[in-house]
């Protein structure tokens, strides 16, 4: 409930639909009640008074109601639906903007599933929420009030007569709003194992034919199955009770009114249009009894749907900026200062569960290039995310020509870096668009210039339509090495005075990523070279690069250039190792023989 | 019995919404008698039931009409001539009929329960084990979402059909017409007066459906467009920040979002109008009893009893009329998607096995490729005129470009393909003339994309061989040096994997296939050799293990390492669906073709 509450302020914006809405509904519910009034009118003066007069009036004023309630009844339809709509449309945008301001951090925490479902289906549900509150949801209570008060009106005694069964059907009410829920929950995590088993199944269908195991999975299929349509079964059979006895409640009063009533009207003590208009504010209490079990569903539904809204929408950024951040100095200072130098000083990282970097000092000279190896999960990539302030250190300083990353405005910041990251995420749209996407109003010769060098441009340009192809979701058209590298080019292409590479010509082959390395050299800001954090596996990536370090278990273990950790790391030995066999000499022999490598394609 | 369908799927829709959006278009099957048809036999075990609905449905629609006529004889016959006894009388029997009618009620529709959920039970059951006997065509035909949608939301739609709308269809249909015989039978001015409420009723009810369908299907194309825009925004957010496209992504994500709120409020203000509308209706029917009705009393024509129990009537049939639209529309949906779920039953399963098909006990792993052709589709050959032959035990390494038909050779192998042209011979019987399961019971694979399932370490290894005992598991574990890893796993064998196998690192998923090959113990052997994702350290422990799991196996390695390629007994350069280049590796290098350059330009940065 204190969750509903939270969302309250998204329906304010819309109080004047909204209230308006609730009181055409009032007005409904009033002229509704009034007819069973005049029915009984119509039988009392009208019939049995023998007067016609008062019949064709009456007649002539419950059309009129009817008309005006039925007006009223489509300006609640209408005024509902675009209170309901615009309170999910602004939550799907607040929400949206929310997990635009996420840090890294908060992503790794929601994943793009859980952060779907909130913008869709929960939405959905406090939409429904909200409509069912403007509608129904008030009507159903006020109809049953209404027709019990007008109950009592019409004759106290026979009222009172109906007591108990009015108490008995609040209990009955209560009972199955109670036990509904926790029962189609469980319902629900049957089908979720269903479908479990399910999406496994297919997405694991190599595997189940390679070991022919279809037997196996169609009997873990059943067993799932038989569970799901067993709890659903007794689910179903649970409700089928609940209908009839509402039903039988109001049956019940029926014939407490014929019973009692009929003796009252034997006694001349009520008139039989009083009767009549009796069980007709029965009949109308019959629908609202069992919305309002459907009711208290509905909220529990929308509770869990709030509450996981609001663990969005109170998700604070993790990395944000300071309050007196400054923006990143454009031109780098003065004549010593032209590029700039990117230092760790005593950095150390933990997650949640555990260090991921300890006591990380490192120093990058403006154009240098530094590569990092380490086994995976050794905090590598961790490592140059701290550079763009992804995350947050928890220890030490991460500082950029002598700024500290955390004074700085992030803005401001990721403008000075290109990241290429290590999972490629191209967006739908034409190769151009992906390559612009940082920059884009870039011309088309700076496109070109960055494909080129990221060695992209000759492929794209045996593409079908060329720079203009489009490229389907997630860019699966594409493979691995092409998006690796049009990935590149957009990094490139904000010609930034840093460039993080991560892991990111792992699809690439050798002479290509060759080239890549030659061009990167000439690249950068102004002419100027870009200093180049990359995190590789190969050695061969990391050969020429200016400075190697090593990261074992979030600590470096080692640091030089490629002929001096070769000598004195016992980890680069092993790494250097594993990748070459033993390879050397055979390569001596080739090249001995004045072979030169000829350029070729890559398993 | 009306109120009560609705109540459910009021209920239905709340389940239902805890789902992801998903608007119901309205469509219908392409041959709905044909799909009916093949629903009946799901029902066929449930006949004696079934039938005893039909008889209380029956039993009920004379009861619905049966109380509030017997309500106007006592207004009329004990009420009107003062007449206590008999007005006990009828009290009485109006009770018996309200209390048969209820429990009637709940007695078929928790009959109907049990029914429908193991008709559906039994569907579901059929696609299920039907899917596990398709090729790998219809897999890469059909994606995963689109199977997944089949096994749940058509499958689900029957369900709603079956459980609830052709009751309450029939049920609808029996009361309506039950209610216009008895108020004729009644009195026919009043009756005739009544009915001028349904033409009114269905027209309303068209004119709403109409533009219903036509706001929900462009509510459905703005809610795709969105759930693509957030799809693609949120998964590449880390991208989206670094790139700092924030705000240009809000601004496309706020011009769509508001698509889906016009859209939305067009759908549903037509879609929710009948509610309020019947009900309005409702009104009209009383007021035309209540003023028709009192001018025909002063004529004399009809009693004040007659015209309350017309009124009690009012409540019954405006509810089916009201719902006759709705069921249809879900009848159609139904049989839409009852339509393509035996459309995927219907798909004839992986090649079935020939008669004479033999069986095989052991084999020597001696395999034949003769002249093999083979194509996905059709005019786009990916292996041609292949041949090849590997001797028990030898290691054949596969070595060419990304594209080249390597993984799908191995695909023809195990046979999850068959081939178009020539001949493969495992020991000499061709592939086609092996039993599928024999025959896949003698090969291992290991790929680079390790599927784990959802269950213990334990399973998951067994899942080789399922009679495996613990101790064996542990055996295969050992041998393919998962032991280590396993054990410092927080529940070490009885470790729950996550979905999909995410706490685990790729290269510890490698070592459980690999124990799970060395469990099933197979004769020949498929490896696909990881890359770049696993690090170079952990690549040696996984390549140490494989080299055990593959003595004595004849194995095709689809290789990407230059030890597996060294020591090969054949290498198979492949490149466009043919074998360029076989030899030694070091036959190979000093031809100076193809290899040569292949293996200059992938691993020249392994030389210094």
């Amino acid at each position: 409930m204190k969750n509903i509450q939270k969302l309250f302020p998204f329906l304010k914006p819309y109080w004047k639909p909204a209230s308006a809405s609730l009181l055409l509904l009032t007005a409904v519910v009033f002229m509704d009640l009034s007819i069973p009034r005049l029915v009984q009118r119509i039988i009392d003066d009208g019939i049995h008074a023998g007067n016609y007069q008062v019949v064709y009036e009456t007649a002539a004023i419950m059309l009129g109601i009817s008309i005006t309630s039925t007006l009223f009844a489509l300006g609640n339809n209408y005024l509902s639906i675009l209170s309901g709509e615009s309170v999910a449309r602004d939550l799907r945008e607040a929400l949206f903007v929310r997990i635009q301001a996420f840090s890294y951090g908060n992503l790794d925490k929601l994943n793009t599933g859980q952060l779907m479902v909130r913008l869709s289906s929960d939405t959905t549900i406090v939409q429904r929420l909200t409509q069912v509150f403007l509608r129904i949801g008030t009507r159903a209570p006020l109809l049953m009030a209404g027709s019990l008060i007008l109950m009592y009106s019409t004759d106290a005694r026979l009222a009172t007569v109906m007591l108990p069964i009015l108490i008995l059907s609040g209990i009955l009410i209560v009972f199955f709003t109670a036990k509904m829920g926790p029962l189609f929950l469980t319902v629900q995590q049957k089908l979720d194992r269903l479908n479990s088993i399910l999406q496994e199944n297919i997405a694991g269908v190599r595997v189940v034919k390679a070991f022919v195991r279809d037997q196996r999975e169609t009997e873990r299929f059943e067993s799932a199955n038989q569970d799901f349509a067993a709890r659903n079964i007794r689910v179903m059979q649970f409700m089928s009770a609940m209908t009839p006895s509402l039903t039988l409640m109001v049956n019940f009063g029926i014939v407490t009114v014929i019973w009692f009533g009929g003796i009252q009207a034997i006694n001349a003590e009520i008139t039989i249009g009083q009767l009549v208009a009796f069980i007709n504010y029965l009949q109308t209490i019959l629908g609202p009894l069992g919305i309002m079990v459907m009711l208290s569903n509905i909220i529990a539904a929308a509770t869990a749907s709030a509450q996981r809204i609001n663990e969005v929408l109170d998700t604070v950024p993790e990395v944000a900026d300071a309050p007196q951040a400054i923006a990143f100095p454009q031109s780098f200072g003065g004549i010593d200062r032209q590029k700039p130098r990117v230092e760790f000083e005593n950095v150390g990282f933990h997650y949640n569960d555990g260090a991921v970097l300890e006591g990380i000092n490192l120093r990058a000279q403006p154009g240098q290039t530094v590569a990092i190896l380490g086994a995976t999960g050794s905090g590598k990539s961790t490592l140059v995310n701290l550079i763009a302030r992804f995350y947050d250190v928890t220890r030490g300083q991460v500082r950029i020509d002598g700024i500290d990353v955390r004074e700085l405005s992030q803005s401001s910041l990721l403008a000075q870096i290109g990241i290429v990251p290590q999972e490629t995420v191209l967006f739908s749209g034409t190769v151009r668009d992906n390559i612009r996407y940082g920059k884009t109003d870039a011309g088309d010769e700076e496109v070109v210039a960055a494909a080129r060098a990221a060695q992209a441009h000759d492929f794209i340009s045996k593409l079908p339509d060329g720079y203009e192809t489009h490229v389907s979701q997630r860019g699966v058209n594409l493979s691995g090495g092409q998006k690796q590298r049009i990935a590149i080019a957009r990094a490139l292409l904000l010609r930034p005075a840093i460039l993080i590479l991560d892991d990111s010509t792992s699809a690439v082959d050798v002479e290509t990523e060759t080239k890549i390395h030659a061009a990167l050299a000439e690249w950068g800001q102004n002419q100027r070279p870009t200093t180049i954090f990359m995190v590789a596996q190969r050695i061969s990536t990391v050969l020429n690069a200016d400075k190697i370090i090593v990261i074992d278990n979030g600590r470096i273990t080692a640091e030089g250039t490629h002929a001096e950790l070769i000598k004195t790391s016992p980890i680069y030995q092993e790494i250097f190792a594993s990748q070459l066999g033993g390879t050397e000499s055979e390569f001596a022999r080739l090249r001995l023989a004045g072979q030169k490598p000829a350029p070729g394609r890559l398993a | 019995m009306s109120q009560q369908t609705s109540a459910q799927q009021q209920a239905r829709a709340v389940i239902a919404a805890r789902g992801p959006i998903r608007p119901t278009p309205i469509e219908k099957a392409a041959n709905p008698r044909h799909t009916l048809a093949r629903l009946l036999p799901y029902l066929a075990p449930y006949k004696a039931r079934l039938l005893l609905v039909a008889v209380l449905i029956l039993a009920i629609t004379f009861l619905d009409l049966l109380g509030p006529y017997l309500m106007g004889q006592a207004i009329d016959r004990y009420i009107g001539s003062r007449e206590l006894a008999g007005l006990v009388r009828v009290s009485l029997l109006m009770l018996l009929v309200y209390l048969s009618n209820n429990t009637f009620q709940a007695i078929s529709s928790w009959t109907m329960a049990g029914v429908s959920q193991n008709a559906l039970k039994d569907l579901r059951h059929d696609l299920f084990s039907h899917l596990q006997s398709l090729s790998l065509k219809f897999f890469d035909a059909h994606p995963a979402g689109e199977m997944m949608s089949r096994l749940t939301n058509d499958i689900e739609a029957v369900n709603q059909a079956i459980s609830q709308n052709v009751i309450a269809m029939v049920g609808s249909l029996l009361s309506l017409v039950g209610f216009v015989v008895a108020m004729f039978v009644l009195n026919f001015w009043l009756a005739l007066a009544s009915v001028i409420v349904v033409p009114i009723m269905l027209w309303f009810t068209n004119f709403i459906a109409r533009s219903t369908r036509k706001g929900f299907r462009d509510l459905q194309k703005s809610l795709g467009e969105i759930n693509g825009v957030m799809e693609e925004s949120i998964s590449g957010q880390r991208v989206v920040k670094a790139f700092r496209r924030n705000e240009a992504s809000i601004h496309i994500f706020q011009q769509v979002n508001q698509d889906v709120f016009k859209a939305g409020v067009y759908a549903n203000t037509y879609a929710m109008m009948l509610m309020p509308l019947t009900n309005q209706l409702g009104n009209l029917f009383v007021i035309v009893l209540a003023g028709f009705g009192g001018w025909l009393a002063l004529q004399g024509l009809v009693t004040v009893g007659i015209i309350a129990t017309f009124m009690s009537y009012a409540h019954g049939f405006i509810q089916p009329l009201r719902q006759l639209a709705n069921i249809y529309n879900a009848i159609q949906a139904a049989l839409a998607g009852a339509e393509r779920v035996f459309e995927t039953i219907d798909t004839s399963p992986e090649m079935e096995d020939r008669p004479q098909a033999v069986r095989l006990e052991q084999v020597q792993g001696h395999v034949e490729f003769q002249n093999v052709d083979f194509a996905y589709e059709p005019g786009n050959p990916i292996i041609k005129k292949m041949s090849f032959e590997a001797l028990p035990g030898q290691t054949i390494a596969l070595v060419g470009p990304t594209g080249a038909g390597k993984t799908t050779l191995t695909n023809l192998l195990t046979r999850f393909y068959d081939i178009d042209g020539g001949a493969i011979r495992i020991d000499g019987h061709d592939l086609r003339d092996i039993r599928r399961a024999d025959l896949r019971r003698q090969l291992g694979l290991v790929l680079q994309d390790t599927f784990m399932f959802a269950d213990s370490v334990m399973e998951n290894i067994r899942y080789g061989r399922l009679e495996a005992s613990d101790e064996q598991v542990i055996e295969a574990a050992r041998l393919a040096d998962a032991d280590h890893f396993i054990a410092q796993l927080p529940h070490g064998y009885q470790t729950l994997l996550s979905e999909r196998a995410s706490n685990l690192s790729q290269g510890q998923s490698q070592m459980l296939a690999i124990a799970r090959a060395v469990l099933a113990d197979p004769a020949i052997l498929i490896l696909d050799e990881a890359t770049s994702s696993v690090d170079t350290r952990t690549e040696v422990r996984i390549q140490k293990a494989l080299l055990k799991l593959m003595k004595g196996r004849t194995s095709f390695v689809i290789a990407h390492r230059l030890s597996t390629i060294r020591d090969a007994d054949q290498v198979l350069v492949i490149q466009d669906g043919e074998i360029i280049e076989r030899g030694k590796h070091q036959e190979l290098l000093d031809q100076r073709g193809f290899f040569y350059q292949l293996y200059i330009s992938q691993f020249k940065g392994q030389a210094i």
